[in-house]
């Protein structure tokens, strides 16, 4: 994916949106942050997701911490690899360390997410 | 020389056909198992437990506990935790059999002599704490918390008022915001004022008609008292919530002030803390909550009273409209019959010295290291200090952790270190009032010797003990947690 | 002053360091107002030697264990303590040790712990085990949040009436200010209907929590309760008697997902209720959402085994109101004490001691219901205590046993009512338990006493 094109939360996940499909992960600032990444635990296919809530957790030694939906939808589906290989968060947050895919129920939400340039600006903004 | 056979796994010293306790044969007849139970609950056979001789045993348990810093063997100034000193006629008392061998379904007028102390210990609690009702049921500080807050909530219950939130400071433990979760209750953080006190107009712009419990520990987790306390307290109840003392660090003000007579409606002991019980390497602990007069009735049944009537009976009774049950039986009896010992030791004049003893070893120390761990919070502490390694870190690139690691090196066991999460590089220092001058001198000078070292000595530090930096990533990625994991892997 | 260890011109030289006159300016942080103006009033200080006296005084003026034979059941048990047990756990560097955070100044704890997830974990059948939680009914509370956790129902969570009533109290306080609710199936005959349950089990529910042996000492066919929960997305939630295993099926084998016990049995002494310990074991998958402690293995800079505090991102220390539970202390000494009995027992010690309480409870049982206005509340198959009913009222049994110096009970009348006995059977049954301490001698003076 073209990190340019994506929409972000300020909780640092990230949408591309295909359709009435998005595809889900965390940005690089988010895996940076994390550091030493143990375990990501994602929702089974079926569950519905909200905007706003959390649909799993990523874990490292120091912390757990949610992962919140950017949309709100059904899980159609996950990267069964990802729990077994989490360096891909780390290697490529915005392709094959995808998370999961959300059939969506409210295209309206997307207006409310972050262009990639106002992301940045939040994410600077938090480093200070 | 240590004994590095003995404290291999219990599993890899199991030898088949081996044995330590043998039980009397059976002086019943000799029915057949299968005549008393059904075939299909029997198991083919009973779990793979190693199979040991007493000296195995007794030798590897021995030979694990060396391995071990304890307050019996070091000095241990984990701040927080108050390792005090634990006298051992606590051990031999809370093991004499009218103790330690009562069922806990005794009918009360068969143990009028063990109620009578768990009947003093209330009335000591109460009087220390200036709160009036008593329950000794919580097994530990956290439990206590939890305990608190479903009093709390009952009571908002039975007033029809619906109230969501609790409020702490930062630098709280996280019992309280996870107790507060566990309770049904939201949780909202306070921010800290720069020297470490909590935020007056944060705290009027957060309270309000939702509020349930204000949870607050004074002396706060930087070993500084609260001043403001009386004016905390005035804001919490004007919006109709209640103030929660943690009580994690009432060895700083015991005999000196009281949580009921600075504005607290509830508050827990720690008494495996402040009144030394052990720590027992991680528990049991004995939480007990204290609550204002108007809070007694939803407290946990049940708890003793003297029997209306007869000063000299004791009797177990459920409060009228109790939040019912935390746990099992009547609480961690043994521990607080060690609480019940050390306060008959110390009497009133004892309970305020050890305070008062406590804050003079903490400013001693806090003053001896000042040079190169600096406090920023406060002129005086209370009875614990937070100094902070960030000069250290920034000049020489030495870490809390790496001083810490080092410590053990010279024999002692380290502070707390990454604690209170408001103060960088944090070191959390607590000596306690059992320590002596000599101590005191004797850790300073290992710390000023240390931090002379080699930034990369102290980066591999401990360099003498049994094991050094445990790796932790891969570790947490496949958790191996019981001896059938290790050999799957 | 006790416990206090530096004299009075050391303390002159503290304060000089400090650059303060005296303790009291050392204490201006405090509010004048707030500070205490007289001494609080407790009772006057005791030297070791008037508290020994006065303890004993205390202590003679109860009835334990000890000095009469104990028949009392309903939770805690008096088996036998070998004295490596005492002898292992007085020693100070475990029990003034603290919680092991600092890993290489801990080794000798941890790898107890890990010793002793390791043997419950064998014991429950199932993959992982804490290091342990505060006491059987907490624990049992604990069990129930983490199957809301694991299942993200909350709408529901189904309990067999004939678990312990005290653990199911203790659950309704736990759950009083949440969503869930809580639907108790009673058991008037003593164990549940699958009917019943089955009834009340939806897709809401996030699991069944049944004891086996239960409250009243008999079996649940715990196997089928595990299939309904099962055919539901439910989970099994077992509490069980560590020491039964010995015989009869464990947890996993009978299908349960989490299973808790009440671990005073193994090797902690009766001390009128705690501390004991609390027992949690899981199947591997649920491990994230376990509240407590758990030890892991891992090796050192050097490549050499060792033991760590494993997932603690999950713990209210780093994780505040987002971790698994509270729970900070737990009853680290009782795990260790465990650990050495089991050590001391090892496979063939564990059978002796389940096979020896189930043939002693079964002579005293049948004993007892030759005597007349005696019976067996409920006639299914029972493991190491039964309900007995008894004529004259449960009361009476009790005080004729005492007047033998034998103890039994507690009536069900001490406990909280359940569903499904009646309150005139409460008056009338009380429990009897039997270990593999109490000999056929006493047996038989219970008979007579009962008589």
């Amino acid at each position: 994916m073209d990190p340019t094109t994506l929409k972000y939360t300020k909780t640092h996940e990230w949408a591309a949106v295909e359709g009435d499909v998005a595809t889900i992960g965390i940005s690089d600032f988010a895996v940076h942050l994390l550091s030493d990444l143990v375990y990501a635990d994602l929702p089974p296919i079926g569950k519905k997701v909200t905007q706003g809530q959390p649909f799993g957790e990523v874990e490292s030694v120091k912390a757990v911490s949610d992962v919140y939906s950017p949309v709100s939808g059904e899980v159609i589906a996950r990267n069964e690899k990802l729990p077994d290989h989490l360096d891909l968060l780390t290697s490529s947050p915005f392709d094959s360390g995808w998370m999961i895919k959300v059939r969506l129920s409210n295209a309206g939400e997307l207006s409310s997410l972050l262009n990639q340039t106002s992301y940045k600006a939040h994410c600077d903004a938090e480093k200070h | 020389m240590r004994n590095r056979q003995a404290t291999q796994l219990l599993s890899e010293l199991s030898h088949g056909g081996r044995r330590a306790a043998v039980f009397p044969p059976s002086d019943v007849p000799e029915w057949p198992i299968e005549d008393l139970l059904p075939p299909e609950a029997l198991s083919a056979a009973p779990p793979a437990l190693p199979e040991l001789a007493e000296p195995d045993v007794v030798r590897h348990f021995v030979n694990l506990s060396t391995l071990n810093m304890s307050v019996d063997t070091h000095f241990y100034p984990l701040g927080s935790c108050t390792m005090k000193y634990n006298p051992k006629r606590h051990e031999r008392l809370s093991r004499l059999p009218g103790i330690v061998d009562v069922h806990p379904h005794q009918s009360a007028q068969n143990i009028q002599g063990l109620l009578e102390l768990l009947y003093e210990m209330q009335e000591m609690l109460a009087e220390i704490s200036g709160l009036p009702g008593v329950s000794l049921q919580p097994a530990a500080g956290a439990h206590g918390e939890l305990t608190a807050l479903y009093v709390a909530a009952a009571y908002f219950r039975a007033k029809g008022e619906h109230r969501t939130k609790v409020i702490f400071p930062a630098s709280a433990h996280g019992t309280n915001p996870a107790s507060a979760a566990m309770a049904g209750f939201e949780c909202v953080e306070l921010k800290e004022t720069e020297d470490g006190f909590v935020d007056l107009e944060q705290l009027k712009l957060h309270v309000d008609d939702q509020t349930a419990v204000f949870m607050i520990t004074n002396p706060n987790t930087l070993g500084l008292f609260e001043r403001d306390i009386p004016e905390i307290a005035r804001i919490v109840h004007a919006a109709g919530g209640l103030v929660y003392i943690d009580g994690a660090n009432m060895n700083a003000i015991m005999g000196i002030t009281r949580p009921g007579d600075f504005g607290g409606d509830m508050m827990h002991y720690n008494v495996h803390k402040t009144f030394t019980g052990p720590h027992g390497a991680g528990g049991p602990g004995s939480g007990p909550i204290c609550v204002r007069d108007f809070l007694a009735e939803y407290l946990p049944g049940p708890v003793i009273r003297v029997r209306p009537g007869d000063d000299r009976r004791f009797e177990l009774v459920t409060p009228t409209h109790s939040i019912g049950r935390v746990r099992s039986f009547f609480g961690n009896v043994g521990i607080l019959v060690r609480g019940y010992c050390y306060l008959r030791t110390l009497g009133a004049a004892g309970v305020r010295a050890a305070a008062e003893h406590a804050i003079l070893n903490a400013n001693y120390l806090k003053e001896l290291l000042s040079d190169v761990l600096p406090s920023a919070h406060g002129e005086h502490c209370l009875h614990e200090f937070v100094a902070s390694a960030a000069g250290l870190a920034k000049e020489r690139g030495i870490n809390a952790m790496d001083i810490a690691k080092r410590l053990l090196d010279y024999g002692f066991h380290p502070p707390t270190v990454y604690f209170p999460l408001v103060v960088p590089h944090a070191m959390m220092f607590e000596p306690t009032e059992t320590e002596s001058k000599a101590t005191l001198d004797a850790f300073s000078e290992a710390i000023h010797q240390i931090v002379q070292e080699e930034t990369e000595t102290l980066r591999s530090a401990p360099l003498t003990l049994s094991v050094s930096r445990p790796e932790e990533v891969n570790a947490t990625r496949k958790p191996v947690l019981t001896w059938t994991a290790c050999t799957k892997e | 002053m006790s416990y206090l260890f530096t004299t009075a011109d050391e303390q002159q030289q503290m304060l000089q360091r400090i650059g303060v006159d005296s303790v009291q300016t050392l204490l201006d942080q405090i509010p004048a107002d707030l500070q205490l103006k007289q001494p609080l009033d407790l009772p006057r200080a005791l030297t070791e030697l008037e508290l020994e006296q006065h303890l004993r005084e205390l202590s003679t003026r109860n009835a334990s264990a000890s000095s009469r034979a104990c028949f009392m059941g309903g939770g805690a048990y008096d088996h036998y303590i070998p004295s490596v047990v005492d002898e292992i756990t007085s020693r100070g560097e475990f029990y003034t040790a603290y919680t092991p955070y600092q890993a290489e100044a801990s080794q000798g704890t941890l790898q107890a712990f890990f010793e002793f997830q390791s043997m419950i974990a064998e014991l429950s059948g199932l993959d992982v085990a804490n290091a342990s939680l505060y006491d059987g009914g907490s624990g049992a509370a604990e069990a129930v949040l983490m199957a809301i956790r694991c299942t993200g129902r909350l709408g529901r969570v189904v309990v067999v009436g004939s678990t312990n009533p005290e653990y199911v109290h203790t659950l309704q306080t736990y759950l009083v200010n949440k969503s869930t609710e809580l639907v108790v199936v009673p058991t008037p005959d003593g164990t549940v209907n699958l009917a019943d349950l089955e009834a009340v089990v939806n897709d809401q529910t996030a699991c069944i929590l049944v004891q086996h042996p239960n409250f009243f000492g008999c079996l649940e066919d715990v196997a089928s309760i595990g299939k309904l929960a099962h055919q539901h997305g439910a989970l099994l939630v077992q509490s069980f008697d560590p020491l039964s295993v010995g015989l009869l099926k464990r947890p996993g084998e009978l299908g349960a997902d989490i299973a808790v016990a009440e671990g005073q049995s193994l090797g902690t002494p009766l001390q009128f209720g705690g501390p004991y310990l609390g027992i949690l074991t899981c199947r591997q998958q649920f491990v994230r959402k376990m509240p407590g402690r758990l030890i892991g293995q891992t090796v050192d800079r050097q490549g050499k085994r060792c033991f760590f505090l494993n997932l603690q991102a999950r713990e209210q220390h780093i994780r505040r109101e987002g971790a698994t539970s509270n729970i900070c202390t737990n009853q680290g000494l009782m795990a260790l004490r465990a650990t050495v009995y089991l050590s001391l027992l090892g496979p063939l010690g564990l059978k002796e001691v389940a096979e020896l309480s189930c043939r002693k409870a079964h002579y005293a049982a049948d004993r007892l219901c030759q005597v007349e206005g005696c019976e067996r509340m409920f006639a299914g198959p029972f493991f190491k205590e039964f309900v007995l009913k008894f004529a004259l009222g449960a009361d009476v049994a009790i005080r004729k046993a005492a007047a033998a110096g034998i103890d039994i009970g507690p009536a069900l009348s001490r406990l909280p009512a359940m569903e499904g006995v009646s309150e005139a059977d409460r008056d009338l049954c009380l429990l009897v338990a039997v270990t593999e301490s109490r000999t056929k001698a006493e047996i038989d003076r219970l008979v007579t006493a009962l008589s």
